[in-house]
């Protein structure tokens, strides 16, 4: 690169560039004396003169039309890394032939000669061990053309956003324009178009700086010529000449074995989402990271080169003569029963299994019904080409569609991909997207969604539409269709597979996005199998006892546990419209003595209370068991509740979507405990079979301790037991962070709460861990004090949040009150002082809001961040307006 | 220890030494009126006096340099005379007299540059970017009082935050003053959180200092309650103790700051002796938070603060209540 360039790109050494020359390939091949000059970033020499032993290469390959600028943080991490005494990985960032600083050969280079080119610098290199290969974009394809071509030195792939399959789909539209005939030259050369495209694709946008290091390479029509050559590279069909060598690399990636991490951006117009399916289709072994937010050029949306690094195998100790044994699988637990059992087992029983109270007039199925549906529905789906390890989302409101769509899926081996309507459209949107579902099925409102925001997969209506409104929404199937053909094929002698086996993938439940995007969490079988099994031993759920719930994903899991289930009338995308009255009727309806409410329901439920009939109140007498889980209710509002079921247990289990129960506690124990000194909310006990343990917060609020079972000891609650999930979807860096430093044994799982142990054992939840106040003192969650503020008869409901730099913030509360404030900003004296009489701890400041900012889904989950970052603005003298 | 303490005849001057005397050290104070300290030996003079410096460093062990110009309004070269050549005198006639600990009393105003300041440490002194004569020549004087530092003379630069207590006739009377004529806006919603320091806890801070001067040296440290506040809190605080009406007429923030330098222009024209009634730095000192990070403070010092907000408003009414 020009002299003058070599230390002024931002974050790139002027140290690390050089340039080889190099012999020519393939095309090049025929003259002897031919040397093709190439522009590298390279940390070998650097490496070399700090005396560091080298582990391995990564030999990084940029796509179009960026150059090796894009991987700058990956040579300054690893850097860092080998100077703290880390692994020393050299790393050799290219720049192709006709790209970045390298020559202009005035050869066209298609696909196979760049792959030839780039193993004649490689040996020109004279690069020796383990080599791990580093694509994005069309340079993707090209390192993964080289990893094929060295399986000797080949020690894993890393991949950002790229493809090796053009069969995934139309080209997408950015490339399809500039492919197009006369489009081409000028938008490539003439002007710089598709060179700013693709730097435009950057979120949060470049800064100008970088902006201009990437443009530095290509001023001048002549020297970014090969961006259009590059674009026409792209196969678009049988015939073009690059066709064999994609086809090969696509082939070939089914046959490695080496580790492979792939990093996606999915905001990318280009490669979309279908392009990571297909991906993970050939290395189902791959580790994924889908950063939400990110898109194309997610090596500079993101940091990740540490994600890298961390990823990098490590290299053998010289001594190390045998490889360890892989550790034996564990046989599939005998006992394991799938989670069809109970409905076969009932399969003749004539009595109620599920009851839907939305529809007009409530509809009730048997068991004999139910069975027969799951099973006509599953033969029918094998018939229409579903197959086991699928992932099929079903966008249909609890009630006996979902209920067999969801069983007929987990008895042929579909993966189950469950999102609430909560999440909003846009937070489906990404749910969706992000799950990758082969099939869609919904009702005609999700449908409509599929299409309009296109997300992918086959879709299927969960009723008969007429044809033409089947064929404007791209549905190629109905259940009702498909229980015919299941019908059909089972009378003609059709068997269904045998029950998928334990460790088969069942589920992605999505969490509930009150703390963060929601994530799509994984369950196998035998994780699915526990969830119920935990269920069935800590309520003593028998087959007579009935279950009303709308409360995904509890609601589906009544034909599991052989027990009647009933949905009550109400929006399931809003929970918090659930009523007294609708309670009282489903329990009419289904005899159940078992109620599962989310906290939101309660707080409605206990507002409307006053509408029940002397009826109503008589069939809420037969309860005996109330639970609330989702979030922490106050021990009053439940026991408002409680009032109306004077013969029922009132439970306030602990769980997430990725450990649905953790801890228990009835009403009359968390009484029993108001005179505690405890701080938070307690939660009781690990439930059976699960265990609790916390890690201590250090003084910046991050958890760092060894995790324990030491009372009294503020920290991180991780979570383990049987029913726990298996792991995030496509979620690798979140899977590391949520298992990093687990104890030995067990399956463990960070939960991003903290709180404490008593010395009997039970778990008291103080807050999220993003929430904590760090101070000299030490670290604060904010329940404990919020709980001792909602004692002062003004407060109906507090926040405490911390303002300042961590380790030296300050607490401050802010309050919502009866009567309603009318507008937000510093509590009024009088307020102030009664607030801080009530707290504990020191308040620097008292603020008023007439409500406070909450989730959608629970209601009840206060945006603490939100109202920090607020806090923190009113407090600094700024315009603050309202929070949020 | 024997113990020069300059300013003594100053609100917390005279606590200083008063605090000083208590724990001991046998107190000479130096400044132009009489320092009312009982148990103290007071020499009457100003610290510009290259004379009455030499005398009153005289066979002392410590000095802490209270004595300084402070006002909203004034020629700048007699800040600079006061603030920084005074101090350069103290400085040379205690380097003279073989004073082996020198505490210069400074200010958190030397490094408040009309932003928000949320939980810093003491920041460098900023003689050009700080805002008004005061801050700069207290600034200056504390980069030389620092220049100073030395194995025979250790040099300590503390910044106490906001001194208030009962019988202040700055902060205190000013506010409950204009409280009481009603002129006391608040500016945007008064939300900026300000730290304060309550007089006996700065006076135990000076103590301190003296004491620790020997490990401590070297740097500025800020010294507050550790208990920031919103300044509409705060001064409604004073306000409530004093039995007067609590401010409650809002002025933009912007607005503040645009007249305050305006003000400031035409008294710097105006003759006479009288305070503006804005200036930019109150208005930014009012409408920007400032509060800090007193974990090096504490350490340094092996000091707490004793009494809190609270307990500083409790007797600030018994004080008004008295009176």
């Amino acid at each position: 690169m020009p002299a003058e360039l070599r230390d002024t790109l931002p974050g790139l050494d002027g140290a690390w560039s050089r340039v080889v020359r190099v012999p020519g390939a393939a095309a090049d091949g025929g003259a002897p004396d031919l040397l093709r000059s190439w522009h590298v970033l390279d940390t070998g020499p650097v490496l070399e003169r700090g005396g560091h032993e080298i582990a391995g290469t990564v030999l990084a390959v940029h796509g179009n039309p960026t150059w090796s600028y894009l991987w700058r943080s990956l040579l300054t991490a690893s850097l860092v890394q080998a100077d703290a005494g880390g692994p020393a990985w050299r790393v050799v960032a290219v720049d192709q032939l006709e790209m970045g600083f390298s020559e202009r050969t005035g050869v066209v280079r298609g696909l196979a000669q760049r792959v030839a080119d780039l193993g004649a610098l490689t040996a020109a290199l004279e690069i020796r061990g383990p080599v791990v290969t580093l694509g994005h974009d069309w340079g993707g394809a090209i390192s993964l053309g080289w990893a094929l071509a060295h399986p000797e030195q080949l020690a894993g792939i890393a991949l950002l956003n790229t493809a090796v399959h053009r069969g995934c789909g139309p080209i997408p539209a950015p490339l399809r324009l500039a492919g197009a005939t006369g489009v081409l030259p000028a938008a490539t050369r003439a002007s710089t178009a598709f060179l700013e495209t693709t730097l435009a694709l950057a979120r949060p946008p470049l800064a100008a700086p970088v902006r201009e290091a990437y443009r530095a390479p290509y001023r001048g029509a002549a020297r970014r010529r090969a961006i259009g050559d590059f674009v026409a590279d792209i196969p678009v069909g049988e015939n073009h000449p690059s066709t064999p060598a994609l086809a090969a690399i696509a082939a070939g990636l089914r046959r490695l074995r080496v580790p492979a991490l792939l990093l996606w951006g999915p905001r990318d117009p280009i490669f979309s989402d279908r392009y990571l399916d297909d991906l993970l289709d050939r290395m189902p072994h791959a580790r994924v990271h889908r950063f939400e937010g990110a898109g194309h050029l997610v090596a500079e949306d993101v940091t990740w080169a540490g994600a890298v690094l961390d990823w990098l195998p490590v290299p053998a100790a010289p001594d190390a003569t045998a490889q360890p044994e892989p550790e034996p699988k564990p046989d599939p637990d005998p006992a394991f029963r799938p989670l069809g059992s109970a409905l076969e087992e009932r399969a003749e029983d004539p009595r109620v299994a599920v009851v839907d109270m939305a529809a007009q007039p409530p509809v009730r199925v048997s068991w004999r019904l139910l069975a027969r549906n799951v099973e006509r529905l599953a033969a029918g789906l094998l018939a229409a080409g579903v197959r086991p390890g699928d992932r099929v989302s079903l966008l249909v409101p609890p009630g006996p569609t979902l209920t067999a769509g969801v069983y007929a899926c987990l008895r042929i081996g579909a993966v189950v991909v469950v999102a609430d309507a909560g999440l909003g459209v846009a937070g489906l949107s990404r749910a969706v997207r992000g799950a990758q579902p082969d099939v869609v099925i919904g009702e005609r409102r999700g449908l409509t969604a599929a299409r309009a925001l296109g997300w992918p997969g086959r879709r299927i209506s969960a009723r008969t539409l007429a044809a033409p409104v089947a064929a404007a929404l791209g549905v190629s199937a109905s259940l009702p269709a498909l229980m015919r053909d299941g019908d059909r094929a089972l009378a003609e002698g059709a068997r269904l597979p045998p029950h998928p086996g334990p460790d088969a993938d069942a589920a992605v439940l999505f969490t509930s996005g009150s703390t963060g995007p929601a994530k799509g969490v994984r369950y196998t079988h035998a994780q699915l199998a526990a969830v119920r099994d935990v269920l069935a031993a800590e309520l003593g759920l028998r087959p007579e006892t009935g279950l009303v719930t709308g409360f995904a994903p509890f609601a589906l899991l009544g034909p599991a546990l052989g027990t009647r289930s009933a949905t009550p009338d109400m929006d399931v995308s809003a929970p918090r419209t659930l009523t007294a009255r609708a309670v009282a009727d489903a329990v009419t309806a289904s005899g159940a003595t078992t109620v599962f409410l989310s906290p939101a329901a309660v707080l409605n439920v206990a507002r409307t209370a006053g509408d029940l009939t002397a009826n109503d109140r008589a069939a809420l007498r037969g309860v005996t068991q109330l639970l609330s889980t989702g979030a922490p209710v106050s021990a009053q509002l439940l026991g408002s509740v409680a009032e109306l079921m004077p013969a029922a247990t009132a439970h306030s289990p602990y769980g997430m979507t990725e450990c649905l129960l953790v801890t228990d506690i009835t009403l009359p124990e968390i009484a029993a405990l108001a005179d505690a000194d405890d701080a938070g909310v307690c939660v009781g006990r690990p439930v059976h079979d699960a265990q609790v343990l916390i890690s201590a917060l250090d003084g910046t609020g991050a958890a760092v301790g060894a995790p324990t079972r030491d009372p009294g000891m503020l920290g991180e609650i991780l979570v383990s037991a049987p029913h726990l999930k298996d792991s995030y979807h496509r979620l690798h860096l979140t899977d590391l962070e949520a298992t990093r430093d687990a104890p030995d044994g067990g399956r463990w799982h960070r939960t991003g709460d903290v709180g404490h142990l008593d010395v009997e054992g039970r778990l008291w939840i103080e807050g999220r861990l993003a929430h904590v106040i760090t101070n000299p003192e030490g670290p604060l969650g904010p329940v404990g004090p919020e709980q001792e503020i909602e004692r002062a008869a003004v407060v109906r409901r507090a926040a405490v949040v911390g303002v300042g730099p961590a380790g030296v913030q300050h607490a401050v509360a802010v309050v919502e009150t009866h009567p309603q404030a009318r507008r937000a900003g510093l509590a009024p004296a009088a307020l102030a002082d009664q607030v801080r009489a009530a707290c504990g701890t020191p308040l620097v400041a008292v603020l008023v809001v007439p409500e406070l900012p909450t989730d959608i889904r629970h209601n009840s989950k206060i945006d603490r961040a939100a109202l920090a970052a607020w806090a923190q603005r009113l407090l600094a003298g700024e315009r603050a307006g309202a929070p949020r | 220890m024997k113990v020069l303490v300059t300013g003594a005849s100053g609100f917390l001057g005279r606590a200083v030494a008063a605090r000083i005397a208590q724990a001991g050290h046998e107190v000479t104070t130096l400044q132009r009126r009489p320092s009312g300290v009982l148990g103290v030996r007071d020499v009457g003079g100003s610290v510009t006096d290259a004379a009455v410096v030499a005398r009153a460093t005289q066979g002392q062990d410590a000095v802490v340099h209270l004595a300084a110009k402070v006002s909203l309004a004034g020629e700048a070269a007699e800040f600079a005379r006061v603030n920084v050549e005074g101090t350069r005198r103290l400085l040379e006639a205690a380097r003279a007299a073989g004073v082996q600990r020198f505490v210069q009393v400074s200010s958190p105003s030397v490094a408040h540059l009309g932003r928000s300041l949320v939980g810093v440490g003491a920041e460098p002194a900023d003689p050009e970017g700080a805002r008004g004569h005061y801050a700069r020549t207290k600034a200056a004087a504390e980069l030389l009082a620092l220049s100073y530092d030395s194995p025979e003379l250790a040099v300590l630069a503390v910044r106490p935050h906001l001194v208030w207590g009962p019988g202040d006739p700055q902060l205190v009377a000013r506010i409950v003053d204009r409280a009481r004529r009603r002129r006391l806006p608040l500016l945007d919603q008064g939300a900026a959180l300000i730290d304060s320091t309550y007089v006996d806890n700065a006076a135990g801070a000076m103590l301190a200092a003296v004491e620790r001067a020997d490990v401590a040296h070297g740097r500025a440290l800020v010294v507050t309650n550790g208990e920031p506040r919103p300044v509409a809190e705060l001064l409604g605080g004073m306000c409530r103790a004093a039995g007067v009406p609590v401010p409650s007429w809002r002025v933009p923030g912007a607005l503040a700051r645009a007249v305050g330098g305006a003000v400031e222009r035409v008294w710097a024209v105006r003759p006479g002796r009288d305070e503006p009634p804005m200036t930019r730095f109150l208005a930014e000192q009012l409408s920007t938070a400032h509060w800090f990070d007193q974990r090096e403070t504490r350490a340094a010092l092996s000091w707490q603060p004793r009494v809190s907000i609270e307990e500083g408003m409790v007797r600030l009414a018994q004080h008004y209540g008295e009176g």
